[in-house]
């Protein structure tokens, strides 16, 4: 059986872990700043998240945060782990970038470290490279978060190789950002401490849905 | 125990052929379809060369027969392959049974949105064009395009999206999701990506040479190739033909860079392993393997690396297909596929192009001339930026 | 040269987003990639960039990076060497 064992979900300027919001800025703050100001709430050094573009740093910081106090990284066997993450818009806001940087001819100075951005599935390849997380990894572009696809995936990798599983939502388009990520574990014991003890449809909408956003 | 799945219709287009006839006809000449840069606008234009597709968008328009607007180049070539496979399988998605549609992209609409970027950000103008950029657009028109499809989804994992297609189209039949699947991927050519492999630094200006000790890096090209999958019961109701069986898929990250390969192949090492594991099959089972080969000095190594590593000294006969058609992107995996098959099909192996001088301490040597030789399993690498690298096995049915 | 070395400083600091890296702490004879700074084969490429933007000198081959980039003052003698400083 699976279970759901933490989450995260960060939209509204505002951080929550299980439901609770643990940090929140000023909603004034343009996305750029409030991922600066949740990566120093956070208290990590990891010079790398500066080099990332906004939707990496979206889903690094979520996943850090619904990671953040669980064993999930330390019991469980890295190379079983997959990565399961969805979107709408790809990576349509560095593509945007990367666009302007080859549209204007006076000014033509497209950048590598922009371009390597412009796939969604980078931010996968992130944290893969932070946690040495070498299992299965998807991304799927939805027009929703589609709990049901994300589900089924997850359970279908289960009944191979894979163990654990970092699964969600990141999503970056303009001013609109919204990232959902939860931790989910197919495993025998069933007094295992987790926030659900079901993996489905249910309990991935009940999560998703959990958060008392304050404004 | 879950049902076998096996290809059943193939559908490409490409540099090489505008069809999987014409495909297998230019593999078998050694004739390549990269060349010069006829149909994109871009500043390289006589800088690089490119494996585009030799219709313009209203040639394509007309073999589609549609001449929506709102269709841009990504799309009508998706269509065209994938109808091409679902009638070279001789499937009937109004029979009943449920078909799904997987497809993958990772420019999708941008060789359209970057004609009109200007206007759309600046005047707001054109905002129509926007409705095709997503990377779920071409899914959906040959969703529509083929009709009574029941499922319906698109992966973005960069240079191995094709191959995540294909797996889940296999795993989506052994759940008992889906009784067939249209799977494969789709990308063509944009300034965008041009310029954007150019800040890479990983474009040779002349033809790509894979595995070559001189290689300098990789040729852009564009491309659409669809493969039909069927579970065995689908597939014995209608009393059809396999064309090959898929036996082995694996997916791994190689956790090391955004777009570098490990030096040691860490990634593709796993996927080729647990592939192999699925299969049952053992390394010097392997008749011929299919690499990803793009050219460029790092991947290349990489996987020579990874090879190494999986069958030592015994390596099985290989070639990259890239010099033929560039590299295609997300559809560089099922382009490989549909070639994986024909060589199954025609006990022939197609050459690595452009090959002289193995690569130093690797002592590995691809086949460069046309091999007539019985094939009955073959390995094909696909690895993509953000250290996704899967691997797939395909059997003669 | 040390007044370019302090400018390449700022600008390889704003070009390779090294947030948490204060121009002192850099030393111009220190490698930059490997230990060091840490940079790697994206990070060698944005130098590229740097260097046709702000010095005007274009370089074909990335390779031509490893000897030019091995330390801020290889750098520096480097766009002294091309004239542009």
């Amino acid at each position: 059986m699976s279970n759901i064992t933490s989450y995260a979900h960060i939209k509204h300027n505002q951080v929550s872990v299980n439901g609770e919001i643990v940090f929140h800025s000023n909603s004034s703050l343009t996305l750029i700043e409030f991922l600066s100001e949740a990566y120093k709430n956070l208290g990590i050094s990891y010079p790398k998240f500066h080099k990332m573009d906004a939707q990496c740093k979206l889903g690094f910081l979520c996943a850090e945060f619904a990671l953040k106090g669980t064993n999930f990284l330390t019991e469980n066997n890295l190379s079983k782990t997959a990565i399961v993450l969805s979107n709408c818009a790809s990576s349509l806001e560095t593509d945007r970038v990367h666009q302007h940087s080859i549209d204007d001819k006076s000014n033509y100075f497209p950048s590598p470290a922009v371009f390597v951005y412009t796939l969604p599935n980078i931010t996968i390849g992130e944290l893969a490279i932070k946690h040495k997380i070498t299992g299965e990894n998807a991304f799927f572009v939805s027009e929703q978060l589609d709990a049901d696809l994300l589900v089924n995936y997850t359970e279908t990798l289960f009944q191979r190789n894979t163990k654990t599983a970092i699964v969600g939502w990141v999503e970056v388009d303009v001013a609109n950002f919204e990232a959902f990520i939860f931790l989910t574990e197919n495993t025998e014991n069933i007094n295992k401490s987790s926030i659900f003890k079901s993996l489905n449809q249910t309990s991935v909408t009940t999560i998703y849905n959990q958060t008392i956003w304050t404004h | 125990m879950s049902q076998r799945v096996y290809i059943t219709g193939l559908g490409m287009i490409s540099a090489i052929g505008n069809n999987v006839s014409e495909s297998f006809l230019s593999l078998s000449q050694s004739k390549t379809g990269i060349g010069k840069i006829n149909h994109l606008t871009t500043r390289y234009k006589d800088e690089f060369l490119a494996g585009e597709i030799k219709l313009s968008n209203a040639d394509l328009a007309d073999l589609v027969k549609d001449n929506n607007p709102a269709l841009n180049r990504n799309s009508y070539i998706a269509m065209l392959a994938a109808k091409e496979a679902v009638i070279n399988s001789g499937i009937d998605t109004n029979d009943g049974l449920r078909t799904g549609v997987i497809s993958s992209t990772t420019v999708a609409g941008m060789g359209k949105t970057e004609l009109y970027y200007k206007e759309l950000f600046e005047k707001y103008d054109h905002l129509d064009v926007l409705d095709t950029h997503d990377c779920g657009d071409s899914t959906e028109r040959i969703a529509d395009y083929l009709g009574n499809v029941d499922y319906v989804t698109t992966i973005s994992t960069a240079c191995s999206s094709a191959a995540n297609a294909i797996m889940l189209g296999c795993r989506m039949i052994k759940h008992g999701q889906l009784d067939r699947v249209v799977v494969g991927g789709v990308d063509a050519l944009s300034k965008f990506t041009f310029n954007g492999f150019n800040t890479l630094m990983i474009l040779d200006r002349e033809w790509c040479k894979p595995f070559d000790e001189n290689r300098k890096g990789l040729n852009l090209g564009e491309a659409a190739a669809f493969l039909v999958i069927e579970g065995e019961n689908a597939l014995n109701l209608r009393k059809g033909k396999a064309l090959a069986e898929v036996v082995g898929y694996a997916n791994a990250n190689d956790a090391y860079h955004q777009t570098a390969s490990s030096p040691e192949g860490y990634g593709a090492t796993l996927a080729i392993t647990e592939a192999l594991a699925m299969s049952g099959l053992v390394p010097s089972q392997i008749d011929y393997i299919n690499m990803h080969g793009t050219g460029t000095p790092n991947n290349d190594l990489s996987e020579s690396m990874a090879t190494k590593a999986v069958f030592g000294n015994q390596v099985p006969k290989f070639s990259s297909t890239k010099a033929f058609t560039g590299h295609t992107l997300a559809a560089a995996a099922s382009i490989e596929a549909v070639i994986s098959v024909l060589s199954l099909q025609n006990s022939m192996i197609f050459p690595n192009l452009n090959f002289t001088t193995p690569i130093a301490d690797m002592n590995l040597i691809p086949e460069t001339q046309l091999v007539n030789t019985p094939l009955n399993t073959i390995l094909s690498n696909s690895f993509g930026f953000g250290g996704n690298c899967s691997s797939l096995i395909f059997k003669k049915a | 040269m040390d007044a370019l070395i302090e400018k390449l400083k700022g600008q390889i600091i704003e070009q390779l987003n090294l947030a948490e890296v204060k121009p002192e702490e850099i030393n111009p004879d220190s490698p930059l990639f490997g230990e060091g700074l840490g940079l790697d084969s994206i990070d060698a490429l944005e130098l590229i960039v740097l260097l046709e933007k702000h010095y005007g000198i274009k370089i074909q081959d990335p390779k031509d990076g490893k000897t030019i980039f091995q330390s801020l003052r290889t750098m520096a003698e480097y766009i002294k060497s091309q004239g542009k400083s």
